[in-house]
């Protein structure tokens, strides 16, 4: 499961970030952030037809030794990045874009509130909370 | 009667206090002061160092009346202190305004500060347990004698503020009797903040039945003192919090049948959300969108996360827009939260869509029907119209997606021996209506397609029995009178 969970909004600021060993929590934020340079390139490199789900999904953006960090954009240049654990090595690409998915929908909900300003942080949404506590199970 | 009353008030805070506010507060300083001089020696210290010529009430029976708020004790002692009774050695009308303004603040989880009394609040809950009135009086016929004194003394004030006479009977016949029941009292006691608002609201609102509240006259008989914590939630306060929300505004909480499901919708609840629902957005059939909502919502002065916390558990779908059960159940969890109520976890049962939908299907037909009328009908043959279609919906509510499927047969059945005059025009009708409202998406076309059928059906309509769907209905002379002289030319 994900060790660490990240929705950035269009300008590269964080809208949601949540991690679950939280005692090291500046590390994955580090993580999410030396991610966004990838990210970037990656977007770049695909151009301006983004509309296909396979390529909102980015996949791996970098590994390291202990973590794997995987990236998402959607269509609003939001980006998902998510960390996971790297001995976890059951966890397949249909999963963790399956989870992208998730996420994505959740974020949409999230959207959908009219008392949500876009651009704000995703604080008061329970069901968007809940979702990532399932995603990021187990891991401790 | 203002703050600045009675003696000693000194550098106190400037109160104000609404009328229901007034009322609540002044009966009570009433009877702790009453109670004074019945009182076995309770606080004659305190009343005897009271400024000559002061009303004062005994801090006997006012440290009771705190301890029946459920409030902590060093709460208790913080408003005491704050109110100015200490340092003047007694409890004159101010600083017993001052006081119960707070325990309400205190009670509404604001923190006992003199600026919470320039909030609006509701009115204090009181709980008065057995234990606490032994203790004070130590005796048996003290105890009677102070538990009567409550009910009754409200049951005063409520029949002074009733307009119904039916709600007078239904308080007073109850509260007589507390020497037998002495539990029922304090649920009693509890109901009259509520009930006094209720009264208050109801002389500015529409005239409300009485039935919710009958009923719930005996369900708060079997809380009993035991659910003390619980018994203070059901009573809702509603006066000034009505007035901060919106000028009309349902008082009262839908424990109509079931005490423990305050998440259900009365109808009167039910009609109020409607009408809401349609001055903003006038077809009932179609949803209201997020800005819309939003702008609406934000008046209950609830704060943003909440609001956004309601929408969340509301729209079930998650589409951006409330439906009219949507809608619904938004505002009642609204109504919910400002009497108190914590938010649930989850969408209740009773405020899911599905459940309001097949709850109250008529109130939505109506709507329905009236609405997709209403632009081609005069006004004055409205309703003459609404009683006719309502019968016409019976057939194809089952084509209707939106309004209640599920008890489409029921209601066919219940109304169909009535429609059968209404048939034969019905039936020229029923094709258009009920190919337009197959989608949401179309139900504006369906207002302009039903309204020519109606037209032409009204026009094609002399064959076919016109006059008799009209009198089912006791509707005002006047759309008789209009109607007859629409069809008068034309009959043959």
């Amino acid at each position: 499961m994900a060790v660490c969970v990240a929705v950035i909004a269009k300008e590269n600021y964080p809208l949601y970030i949540r991690s679950i060993p939280t005692e090291n929590e500046l590390k994955f934020h580090y993580m999410v952030h030396t991610s966004l340079d990838v990210v970037d390139e990656k977007i770049s490199a695909m151009g301006k037809a983004l509309v296909d789900q396979r390529e909102l999904y980015l996949g791996l953006l970098y590994p390291t030794e202990d973590y794997k960090v995987y990236g998402y954009v959607t269509n609003s240049k939001v980006k998902f990045v998510m960390v996971v654990d790297s001995s976890n090595t059951a966890l397949r690409d249909n999963e963790i874009r399956s989870m992208f998915r998730k996420l994505h929908n959740s974020y949409t909900d999230v959207m959908c509130n009219p008392f949500y300003n876009p651009g704000d942080r995703i604080q008061s949404s329970r069901a968007f909370d809940s979702m990532v506590t399932s995603m990021m199970i187990q891991v401790c | 009667m203002e703050a600045a009353a009675g003696g000693g008030c000194g550098s106190g805070p400037p109160l104000l206090l609404s009328e229901g506010e007034q009322q609540c507060y002044s009966e009570l300083f009433a009877r702790c002061a009453g109670a004074a001089g019945g009182g076995p020696g309770s606080g004659p210290p305190e009343a005897a160092r009271a400024v000559p010529g002061a009303v004062t009430a005994a801090a006997g029976p006012v440290a009771d009346l705190f301890r029946a708020s459920q409030l902590p004790a060093e709460t208790l002692h913080q408003i005491t202190e704050l109110c100015g009774a200490k340092r003047v050695g007694y409890f004159g009308p101010t600083q017993f305004y001052i006081a119960l303004k707070l325990i309400a603040a205190a009670q509404s989880g604001l923190p006992v500060r003199i600026e919470s009394l320039k909030c609006e609040l509701p009115l204090p809950r009181f709980m008065m347990s057995k234990t606490d009135a032994d203790t004070r009086f130590g005796n048996p016929a003290e105890l009677h004698g102070a538990k009567v004194q409550i009910p009754y003394l409200i049951t005063e004030k409520n029949t002074f503020k009733r307009m119904d006479d039916e709600d007078k009977q239904e308080t007073q016949s109850p509260t007589m009797s507390p020497l037998a029941s002495p539990p029922s009292s304090p649920p009693h006691y509890q109901r009259v903040p509520l009930s006094h608002g209720y009264s208050k609201l109801r002389s500015s609102t529409e005239q409300m039945h009485p039935a919710p509240y009958e009923a719930r006259q005996p369900l708060v008989q079997p809380e009993g003192p035991s659910s003390g914590a619980a018994g203070a939630k059901p009573p809702r306060h509603q006066a000034s919090l009505i007035r901060s929300f919106s000028v009309e505004r349902e008082p009262h909480d839908n424990n109509s049948n079931y005490p423990d499901e305050p998440w259900r919708i009365t109808e009167e609840q039910r009609e109020y959300y409607v009408n809401q629902f349609r001055s903003l957005q006038p077809d009932p059939s179609s949803f209201i969108s997020g800005s819309v909502a939003k702008n609406f919502f934000t008046k209950s002065k609830l704060s943003i996360p909440e609001l956004s916390y309601i929408w969340e558990l509301s729209d079930a779908d998650c589409d951006g827009a409330l439906t009219l059960p949507e809608f619904c159940a938004a505002f009642h969890l609204i109504v919910a939260r400002k009497n108190g109520y914590p938010l649930p976890e989850g969408l209740p049962p009773t405020l899911q869509p599905e459940y309001l939908q097949a709850a109250f299907p008529k109130p939505k037909r109506e709507c329905t029907l009236f609405d997709s009328y209403s632009e081609s009908m005069p006004a004055n043959q409205q309703p003459r119209d609404l009683n006719r279609m309502e019968k016409l919906s019976v057939k194809d509510m089952a084509d209707f997606p939106v309004p209640a499927q599920d008890v489409t047969s029921d209601d066919k059945q219940a109304l169909k021996s009535t429609a059968d005059e209404a048939l034969p025009k019905d039936m020229s009708e029923d094709p258009a209506t009920s190919k337009d409202s197959n989608s949401l998406k179309a139900r504006p076309r369906s207002r302009s397609y039903s309204s020519t059928s109606i037209e032409e059906a009204m026009k094609r309509g002399e064959d076919p029995p016109t006059p008799p769907p009209r009198p089912q209905k006791t509707h005002s002379r006047a759309s008789s009178l209009d109607l007859n002289k629409v069809f008068q030319p034309s009959v043959p």
